[in-house]
């Protein structure tokens, strides 16, 4: 909870005009061998293709405990289309308590999205997979 | 017994008679349309209506693009031949409005000889990404590239600048939005032609140039840019016989719908948002996601298959004139589509999807206008054939012939008139004479 308004402060400062309450946390997804849940919120919300944007990712442990890592990489695509994104999106600021800033992320079609979010943190290495329908 | 062969032969032949008209009508019930749309699909219709279309967002890397002065320069610019190596070329030579700012060739055709197809200019106000391969960032910087391209407008900068200077009009026009242009007339410093381009001549006389001189002429140039982006901000498409149809569908008005549309146009858009995949890339109002894809367009005869995006990306990273280089009006410099753009080996042979608006008018298509018709591009993505290079995104789609005049048939109904106020359309006739024969006799 302490994440979350602290997430939704830096919000609320990063883009005054913006309203905080306009932006929607994401459920809580859980990495691939367990070690990490991880929360999103989109500021493009409701997120629509062909415009880019950033995503703010809150990463902790199974038992609460923020997760601080600076190696954190997003890749994705369209598995049916085998393709990518059409950028590079990347983590560009941490922004501690296990929260992260993610530039560039863009969709440019409507369909079955799957992003992967990879996490290292002390040597522990673990996958995220985000899937969205859009 | 007779009888009773007889009879059962007799109702063999009525089910069969039932049967062929049951299919028949079955065929025919196929052209009208056959249900109403869903609310998903109203959804994917209201998203490519261009009711839906944002308002144009400022465009910060350019301090004068909706300024009203800026615009009249601007067009003043586009239309002028004398931005030309031979006082032959302007913009409009290729971009000419009555074609939606297309010139009706395969290539474009000026001092030379383009490499690629001429390009519509009109909505491009919206894309991050400026030529087919996106090698520039935003239109003021996509504008001067022409200008120097040995086979398009064939001048260098300095020519420009000293046009700017050199000719009354323009040079009130210009102090009145920029800064005073300082006197360019010792030719030791600026000479006649200069540009950091493949002649020779003209690249050495540009590193002979000091640097903050260099830096003045660039300024000067890059507001020509800026200029004639703050016209070509204008030039936006207008509402079609589609958006008609869907403005129908949304008020629930089914006489509106099909005063709008045939059954056949009706079908094509079913086809169009459904089974073809087109919404896979041409999406949202302007009918394209502004990004680059390899759909295996075969080459040009007799030439290499084009590189693309996976050149073009490049390009636009080492540009001086792109959104994080020393010209951008912004200090902020956000820059995020040019600072996370895509790169490598997925983007070999991909092009920017265009805007299917005004498709009709805009013949021929593709990067090197390889298709002179809706139904040769249509033809091509039925049968997807491999491509050349890189990674081919384009699936055999297998439809009928039928289905491709339908799809043909909805395609036709994306034409309309730009939105944009005629005088805008045409070469500003507002050059003040006087000023303009003054300018034989300045520096």
């Amino acid at each position: 909870m302490t994440a979350f308004v602290m997430v939704a402060a830096l919000l609320a400062e990063s883009t005054a005009e913006e309203n905080q309450s306009d932006f929607v946390r994401s459920q809580v997804w859980i990495s691939q061998s367990g070690l990490f849940h991880m929360t999103y919120i989109s500021k493009l919300d409701p997120i629509v293709i062909n415009r880019i944007h950033s995503w703010l990712l809150h990463v902790e442990t199974p038992d609460g405990q923020p997760v601080e890592s600076d190696d954190i990489t997003v890749a994705g695509g369209m598995p049916v289309h085998n393709h990518g994104l059409p950028t590079i999106p990347r983590m560009t600021q941490s922004l501690g308590n296990g929260d992260y800033l993610i530039e560039g992320m863009r969709f440019h079609m409507n369909g079955y999205w799957e992003i992967t979010i990879t996490i290292d943190a002390g040597g522990n290495r673990d996958n995220v997979v985000i899937t969205l329908e859009l | 017994m007779a009888k009773g062969v007889n009879s059962r032969s007799r109702f063999v032949t009525v089910i069969g008679l039932v049967v062929a008209v049951v299919l028949v009508a079955s065929w025919f019930s196929r052209a009208v349309d056959p249900a109403p749309w869903t609310e998903t699909e109203i959804e994917i219709l209201r998203s490519l209506w261009i009711g839906s279309l944002a308002p144009l967002a400022p465009d910060p890397t350019n301090a004068m693009a909706d300024d009203p002065s800026a615009r009249k320069l601007g067009q003043q610019l586009f239309f002028d031949q004398r931005l030309s190596g031979n006082g032959l070329i302007a913009c409009a030579t290729c971009h000419e409005p009555k074609r939606h700012f297309t010139d009706g060739r395969a290539k474009g055709q000026a001092i030379g000889t383009s490499k690629r197809n001429t390009p519509s200019i009109v909505g491009t106000a919206y894309s991050p990404w400026l030529f087919w391969d996106g090698r520039r960032d935003s239109q003021w910087s996509q504008a001067l590239a022409p200008l120097e391209d040995p086979n398009e407008h064939g001048g260098t900068r300095m020519q420009y600048v000293r046009l700017i200077s050199t000719d009354v009009s323009y040079r009130v026009a210009y102090e009145a939005l920029f800064d005073p242009i300082p006197d360019l007339s010792d030719r030791s410093r600026f000479p006649d032609v200069a540009a950091p381009v493949a002649d020779p001549q003209s690249n050495a006389a540009w590193q002979a140039m000091a640097t903050e001189d260099r830096q003045l002429v660039n300024k000067i140039f890059v507001n020509i840019g800026k200029s004639i982006a703050a016209y070509e901000r204008l030039l936006m498409p207008g509402p079609s016989r589609f958006d008609a149809y869907v403005q129908a569908v949304l008020d629930r008005d089914e006489a509106a719908q099909h005063a709008a549309f045939t059954d056949a146009e009706i079908m094509g858009l079913r086809l169009f948002i459904g089974e073809a995949n087109c919404t896979q890339c041409h999406n949202g109002p302007l009918l394209t996601n502004f990004e680059f894809h390899n759909t295996g367009v075969i080459t040009f005869p007799g030439e290499v298959p084009d590189r693309g995006r996976v050149a073009g990306v490049r390009d636009v990273k080492s540009d001086p004139f792109n959104c994080l280089g020393a010209y951008n009006d912004d200090s902020v410099k956000d820059c995020a589509e040019l600072r996370f753009a895509r790169t490598g080996p997925e983007l070999i042979g991909a092009m920017r999807t265009p805007s299917l608006r005004n498709l009709e008018g805009t013949s021929p298509y593709m990067h090197k206008g390889q298709m002179a018709t809706t139904a040769e591009i249509l033809d091509h993505y039925n049968l997807a054939p491999p491509a050349m290079i890189g990674h081919d995104e384009a699936k055999p789609l297998k439809l009928s012939r039928r289905e491709l005049k339908q799809l043909d048939d909805f395609l036709k109904t994306l034409a309309a008139p730009l939105v944009t106020p005629s005088e805008w359309l045409e070469a500003p006739a507002d050059i003040d004479a006087e000023l303009v024969d003054l300018a034989g006799s300045a520096p």
